[in-house]
């Protein structure tokens, strides 16, 4: 599957990702999906806030109560309605954890959980707001589906599908701007990873915030002769093992970069596959197990070494290691 | 008000459940008696007469829904759910036996008549007030019970649902209290501090009513019934009830929540239990 790339991507001006989220929801209450939206004191922070009161049916604050909240729309779920549950990652996944074992998924129950801001996009609000382990809590958890938005395009097209496919999901949201990937004609599977550049010498799978910088390394990697294959691997669980597995025997060796701890993430997901079928050497690009800080999205991804000069440097290492 | 031979039926009712709950846990040897015990009677008055439920069609969508938020009471529910039809009295003999139906804590996707998976603690009056809210949006006219422990409510999380349950005004949901006053590692007052029931939810913003014998099903089937006058609020009723009641060795033991029951123990909880509805007929006679 060939992705369709945005043309002059870095120049294109996106809307916040949180309008895109507002909008969406509002399209699909339009369509007659029986969404509920349900938020703890983040409507503001989201973009909801304005469609409270102009849709008294489908919104509601919670409070700042997420445990509650997540409870609330398990219940709503056996109800029939399809509930979207927005907090911060940090208290959606790690707060509510419990919640969403038992009352979501467990019940297997049709509640979708917005987790903003996941690891270095909490920026400003610092380490205690960082969620850089919800992937790894949540891929424990058997039939949860797991899902990194990367832009605007894939948030719109892929949010309504998630609203049709029935079972308990995550999705990794920022809520601010970021680059943009994808051409607004792009069509998403969830399942389904998107390969967006072609290259026989390595492969990169990146999720979220990773997929531009994977793409800014394997061009900066082109200028010195090395091609990179990007692939983005927006649904984290279930993996789309097909592709790790072409990619691993047409290119002969992975790169994996993810706003995520280094343990339980897209990397050791990606690892636990290539051991087990079709082992070549791999590196990784994520955050090396500390805790988050405060500060600019830009200097974050530097601090931890996320951003595509890091990844360019994994891919030459991996290159080296390769037979 | 119920006629006396009404309250006859919810007694033997009663005594029934406690039965069948008591045989079924003794088939596997060991289970959660205390708190099943003492929840018989508001399950005898819900599934007795008080819920619009129709047990050949458990997704009946005009029904009133009910969620076992204490799910470890799993059984005493499974037991009432049998008497009533839902499957047949030979599934009680599977519990906690896989393949079984009828885990040890309530699931919806196993067994008919379940409307909500419950067993980690807070989280089924959460699901309940979700239900109740889905429920109001849809335009329908049923209510939505829970029966919360009070060990349970030591979980911060009953007070976030009752916060939001009491804020959205959600009349059509109806919570009990399981006060028996017990827990694992000795009283609730002793592990957990004093409850103080009815002064949270009222602070909350529920209607609240005391039922001082939580166990007296005409005390029960009334505080249901003004619970239901109540048209802007939810209700908590608040079952004064013992832990283990109606057998004497359950009730007598330090640490009832979860023992070892053998079969001969069961026939003679099942005699006591017989006794007690003998007992209350009799005292109906005399009235």
């Amino acid at each position: 599957m060939t992705g369709i790339l945005a043309k002059n991507r870095a120049e294109i001006k996106d809307p916040e990702m949180r309008a895109v989220y507002a909008s969406t929801l509002e399209r699909m209450i339009q369509d007659g999906k029986k969404i509920v939206a349900l938020d703890a004191d983040l409507m503001r922070a989201i973009g909801t806030y304005g469609l409270l009161n102009k849709y008294p049916d489908h919104f509601f604050d919670c409070g700042i109560a997420e445990a509650n909240m997540v409870g609330v729309a398990a219940g709503l779920s056996t109800e029939g309605f399809v509930p979207f549950v927005h907090t911060f990652g940090c208290f959606s996944a790690r707060r509510a954890l419990d919640q969403i074992f038992m009352s979501c998924a467990y019940a297997k129950q049709n509640v979708k959980i917005l987790g903003s801001d996941p690891g270095v996009v909490a920026a400003l609000n610092g380490g205690t707001h960082t969620p850089n382990e919800d992937i790894a809590a949540l891929r424990a958890i058997p039939e949860m589906t797991i899902v990194d938005i990367c832009d605007t395009v894939m948030a719109s097209k892929l949010l309504p599908q998630i609203a049709d496919t029935y079972g308990t999901f995550f999705i990794r949201y920022p809520r601010t701007s970021i680059p943009r990937v994808y051409d607004e004609s792009m069509e998403f599977e969830l399942g389904k990873s998107v390969q967006l550049r072609e290259g026989k010498d390595l492969t990169i799978i990146a999720s979220g915030i990773e997929v531009s910088e994977a793409l800014d390394a394997a061009e900066m990697l082109s200028q010195e002769g090395i091609e990179a294959r990007v692939i983005d691997m927006f649904t984290i669980k279930p993996l789309d093992t097909a592709a790790v597995e072409a990619a691993a025997r047409e290119t002969g060796a992975i790169v994996t970069a993810e706003n995520h701890n280094m343990h339980g993430g897209l990397g050791s997901a990606v690892a636990e596959y290539l051991v087990e079928h079709c082992l070549v050497p791999m590196e990784r690009v994520a955050n090396m197990d500390r805790f988050g800080d405060v500060g600019s999205l830009r200097y974050l991804m530097d601090e931890y070494e996320l951003s595509a000069k890091f990844i360019a440097a994994k891919a030459k290492q991996v290159l080296s290691r390769k037979a | 008000m119920i006629t006396n031979e009404q309250k006859q039926e919810l007694v033997n009712f009663s005594a029934d459940i406690r039965s069948e709950c008591i045989k079924m846990i003794s088939k596997i040897g060991v289970g959660h008696v205390g708190g099943c015990l003492s929840i018989a009677d508001v399950l005898a008055c819900l599934y007795g007469g008080v819920m619009k439920i129709d047990p050949k069609n458990p997704q009946w969508e005009d029904r009133d829904r009910f969620v076992l938020s204490k799910g470890h009471a799993g059984p005493a529910m499974y037991a009432a759910l049998g008497l009533k039809g839902y499957f047949p009295m030979e599934m009680l003999d599977t519990l906690n036996q896989p393949p079984t139906n009828l885990p040890s804590h309530t699931d919806m996707n196993r067994t008919p008549g379940v409307d909500m998976t419950t067993g980690s603690l807070g989280q089924g009056i959460s699901s309940a007030v979700g239900i109740a809210l889905g429920c109001r949006l849809k335009g329908q006219k049923n209510y939505t019970y829970v029966i919360v422990g009070d060990g349970e409510s030591q979980e911060g999380q009953v007070w976030e649902a009752a916060m939001f349950a009491g804020a959205k005004k959600l009349s059509n949901l109806i919570a009990f209290v399981d006060y028996n006053g017990k827990q694992i590692d000795g009283t609730v007052e002793q592990v957990g501090g004093a409850p103080n029931f009815e002064l949270k939810f009222q602070a909350c913003n529920w209607n609240v009513i005391d039922v001082p014998d939580g166990n007296d099903v005409v005390q029960i089937w009334d505080a249901i019934e003004l619970a239901k006058a109540e048209r802007t609020k939810p209700t908590a009723i608040i079952l004064h009830t013992v832990k283990g009641k109606g057998w004497t060795y359950a009730e007598e033991l330090d640490n009832n929540h979860n023992f070892k029951v053998n079969a001969q123990q069961a026939a003679e909880a099942c005699a006591e239990f017989a006794l007690q509805k003998q007992a209350s007929a009799g005292n109906g006679e005399k009235e």
